[in-house]
């Protein structure tokens, strides 16, 4: 896959979406419906690369040693870790438990 | 929320407290450049690439969500797709600034790209004008310069260390989406967008060409806020 191409198309069109936005009237996307999905879509998203990233290598659905990082992280983000402790304990468990031949 | 401007010093906030809150955003997150360079080149990207997507595209989620496509091997299209849709969420960010910061024409382009989540939050959580455009600016420099400086290191120590995986460190990208989706579960309109996300998600990975089962698990949106029109 031809990463330059993704990087291009990333970089313009990321850039574009934060210039639209402070560069259009207010009234133009200040609709009701429009403000929903724009809030509920992160989560979509969001949702579903979590999801993917932790259970899957390739095509296929695997359970490993990160689905036990991912649940450190959700502990530590209910315990009202900072950002960076989340992350940090996903990488110290899931490293933990491959070490300990998960 | 957001107070009009007020006249001279009365309800406006001392410089030092926006300038510390800006700060501690600004340096915490910064930080986790570090993950992202690491992610990257966990994924088979360059260091080069790494660099050009954190000072080019500088949102992370869109940074992250890209090179998981890459290391997936779908192609740079449906790559590119993911990363864009995360990042419309600026626009709506950019709505609410542009009124709140009241920014001069020349500078809009450049302001542009600082916003972001972080910059956002801690613009909206000051009560008076002056004190928006002072965490705005000072959060998007700190983060700018430390997300572009830990995502160089990041991505050149990953290739000091080889397998990152030993190491867990593809448990970071993972991590970094669940921390900033947990705040937005705030109902149960936005559980069930999740809850059928990732079972789109997971469920369309094993029969679809890398990076679709993502953008069609995004139709969980519109989806579950349809059916919440059908059902009131």
């Amino acid at each position: 896959m031809n990463v330059w191409i993704a990087i291009a198309l990333t970089v313009v069109g990321c850039y574009a979406v934060k210039l639209a936005g402070l560069l259009v009237p207010a009234g133009a996307l200040e609709r009701p419906a429009v403000r929903r999905l724009a809030a509920l879509l992160p989560v979509a998203l969001l949702a579903a690369l979590t999801a993917q990233q932790t259970f899957s290598t390739g095509h296929e659905l695997v359970l490993d040693a990160r689905a036990a990082g991912l649940a450190a992280a959700g502990l530590a983000l209910l315990l009202r870790a900072p950002f960076l402790l989340v992350v940090a304990a996903a990488v110290v468990v899931t490293a933990g438990v491959r070490a300990l031949g998960g | 929320m957001v107070r009009q401007e007020s006249p001279g010093g009365v309800g406006e906030r001392t410089r030092a407290a926006v300038v510390r809150d800006a700060l501690g955003v600004g340096v915490a997150v910064g930080l986790s450049g570090f993950a992202f360079g690491v992610t990257a080149a966990g994924a088979g990207i360059s260091v080069l690439q790494a660099c050009v997507l954190s000072l080019l595209v500088f949102t992370g989620a869109s940074q992250f969500a890209l090179v998981g496509a890459v290391a997936a091997g779908g192609n740079p299209f449906t790559a590119a797709a993911g990363a864009f849709f995360l990042g419309t969420r600026n626009a709506f960010y950019g709505l609410r600034l542009s009124q709140l910061l009241a920014l001069p024409k020349a500078l809009r382009p450049f302001a542009a790209h600082w916003v972001i989540d972080e910059t956002t939050a801690v613009a909206l959580a000051q009560p008076d004008r002056r004190s928006a455009r002072l965490g705005f600016t000072v959060t998007g420099l700190s983060l700018y310069l430390l997300w572009n400086l830990t995502t160089l290191l990041g991505a050149l120590g990953a290739e000091a260390l080889g397998d990152t995986s030993a190491w867990g460190l593809d448990a970071a990208g993972p991590a970094v989406f669940l921390a900033l989706l947990a705040p937005m579960l705030k109902t149960a309109t936005e559980r069930a967008v999740a809850a059928l996300a990732l079972v789109l998600g997971l469920g369309l990975l094993p029969v679809l060409p890398a990076g679709l089962p993502v953008l069609v698990a995004a139709l969980a949106a519109p989806a579950v806020l349809w059916l919440k029109g059908r059902r009131s």
